[in-house]
């Protein structure tokens, strides 16, 4: 990793009262973040919180309206084109060249960056071995899987070797191995000392990347902390989990007075409490109930805080 | 905060990246390029300049094949300038998003739109130049004057590519470039002096095509393919300039509204 400069700061990335409408209609609205180096910033939030707007804004890719943005100790947007030069970003929506074999997809972007030739052609082996690509150089890309073209996405977004990796939902619609390797390929890039800035709405991934996370919806931080001061915080350490035939009436006469909160989905119901014990007790006797007894986990605190209904 | 769309382009020799770009994928397909370059205009030229041609007196004081050459180094400019800055600039800007991709590294959409204009143009120079090389391989270039038109047609080239950006950043889709060429594209085709003397107009007409840039491309084209200095050389291409910087001007603040705000 290169050294920070002497006397800079070792914020990352800094924003504070951010702002930005489409229209009428503000997508954040006074928003502060401060990622330090080193390490890995989850942005959670549903669909329409807001989330790739923040990303896109901090980059200096669309103009905010209110608050300041600081990337890389240069103003954003004003000089966020010099600080993209040691940023990577993975976006959402998969951009890779069509045009181009996977080994041409790292040349031609290395390229962008103003790095001389022979400097990019030596890091695309290394490049694509950290992908899982090795064999795969002169592939062309549409007959790649999806979870190739994700890795060569992020293997793209390293080739400037940047301090500060950006990624916008990076497994969304990856099947599980292929999620597992690009989270562990992210572990590696943390060991390096790259910082790492996210958005996900897959709470696990937030759970086991992140060190430290913010949520958000309707363009506000709703909540910021460690995965397990959050959950310490915002609800209880215990859920039961009741559901099929009979789950309705169990809820109202015993769940919803024995646990300390109950919230439903359809026919699901979900109790939350310090001491699962009476609850479990009470349903290991009637027998007739399907359960689940687990340890409250992200998803937990995300629904109690963004709510169960639907957002399209 | 907000950088106005109108703010005066950034000019950077970043735009080269871009050029580059474009330029290596066409690289891979530009066997079939050329041969596409090279047979369209021979086909016209056959077919129009020698079986019309031959029912025809001179035109213009030229056989008609001699005449017509002249103008499809232009419209052939044209269509080949139009036709990247149009679907495949589209291609690149919303389906494959290509420029996304372009600008999370440190380019701006200044950098990209130009570096599109220039590929453009320099695309359609191979076009015009190839019915060049055509005419001069059936006789009918008359003096070395005609080397100009390669500067020429990249001037004209860089104008009908900004006016396909502009389209481009307008277009919600591929169907939107059908009514530039119709109403744009295809008439200048007919009334340009592509096929025929624009004396022949009448004179509304003839008024009207004097603000329409391929009338200036051909007026210039065709005297230095047969040997002669155009008349009002620096009028035409100063009309060619002004349509090659506002309409990129034009097409960059309307790309701008489009994509960053």
């Amino acid at each position: 990793m290169v050294p920070l400069d002497a006397g800079m700061t070792t914020h990352h990335l800094r924003a504070s009262g951010l702002r930005k409408k489409f229209g009428g209609n503000e997508v954040i609205a006074g928003i502060d973040l401060d990622i330090e180096a080193g390490e890995c910033f989850g942005l959670l939030g549903p669909n329409g919180a807001g989330k790739t707007t923040t990303l896109r804004a901090c980059l200096g890719l669309i103009d905010h309206d209110g608050g300041t943005i600081e990337l890389l100790g240069r103003a954003i947007p004003a000089e966020a084109r010099v600080a993209r030069e040691r940023v990577g970003i993975v976006p959402q929506v998969d951009n890779l060249d069509p045009d181009f074999t996977v080994a041409e997809n790292l040349l031609v972007y290395g390229r962008y960056f103003g790095l001389r030739e022979r400097t990019i052609r030596s890091r695309i082996p290394g490049l694509l071995e950290f992908a899982g690509l090795g064999t795969r150089a002169d592939t062309r890309i549409q007959t790649l899987s999806g979870g190739m073209k994700r890795r060569l996405t992020l293997a793209r977004a390293l080739v400037n070797d940047p301090d500060l990796i950006f990624l916008d939902e990076p497994t969304t619609g990856l099947d599980p191995q292929a999620r597992h390797v690009i989270w562990e390929r992210l572990r590696q890039l943390l060991a390096q000392g790259k910082t790492i800035f996210l958005t996900t709405h897959f709470m696990d991934e937030a759970e086991r990347l992140c060190h430290r996370l913010a949520i958000m919806d309707h363009g506000r931080i709703i909540a910021e902390g460690a995965p397990r001061a959050l959950i310490a915080a915002h609800i209880e350490p215990q859920v039961v989990e009741v559901y099929g035939d009979g789950a309705r009436d169990w809820a109202a006469s015993i769940g919803s007075k024995t646990a300390e909160r109950c919230e439903s989905t359809g026919e699901t119901f979900f109790c939350y409490t310090q001491d699962a014990d009476p609850l479990v007790h009470d349903l290991e006797r009637r027998g007739s109930l399907r359960y689940l007894h687990r340890h409250a986990n992200l998803e937990d605190v995300f629904l109690k805080l963004t709510g169960r209904e639907l957002r399209d | 905060m907000t950088r106005n769309v109108l703010s005066p382009p950034g000019f950077s020799l970043r735009f080269i990246h871009v050029w580059r770009r474009n330029q290596l994928v066409w690289r891979k397909l530009a066997l079939a390029a050329a041969l596409g370059n090279l047979a369209d205009p021979m086909l016209y030229l056959l077919g129009l300049g020698y079986g019309l041609g031959a029912m025809l007196p001179e035109v213009a004081g030229l056989p008609y094949v001699a005449f017509l050459a002249a103008g499809m180094v232009c419209s052939s400019t044209m269509m080949s300038a139009s036709f990247e800055a149009m679907y495949s600039g589209f291609s690149r800007m919303h389906v494959q998003r290509t420029w996304d991709a372009i600008m999370n590294a440190p380019l701006t959409l200044d950098d990209v739109v130009l570096g599109e204009m220039v590929w453009a143009a320099s695309k359609s120079v191979l076009s015009g130049m190839a019915v060049l090389a055509v005419a001069w391989a059936l006789g009918l270039v008359a003096s070395p004057l005609a080397l100009l038109l390669l500067p020429l047609v990249f001037l004209a080239g860089l104008a009908f590519a900004a006016l396909g950006l502009i389209m481009t950043a307008l277009a919600p889709g591929y169907d939107f470039f059908t009514y530039y060429f119709t109403l744009a594209i295809t008439p200048m085709m007919m009334v340009c002096g592509v096929f025929f003397p624009v004396e022949q107009l009448p004179a509304w007409l003839q008024g009207f095509i004097q603000f329409v840039p391929l009338t200036h491309a051909v007026a210039l084209a065709r005297p230095l393919m047969t040997g002669a200095m155009p008349a009002d050389a620096l009028l035409h291409l100063a009309v060619l300039a002004v349509y090659a910087g506002v309409g990129f001007y034009a097409a960059l603040v309307l790309t701008r509204r489009r994509l960053l705000n």
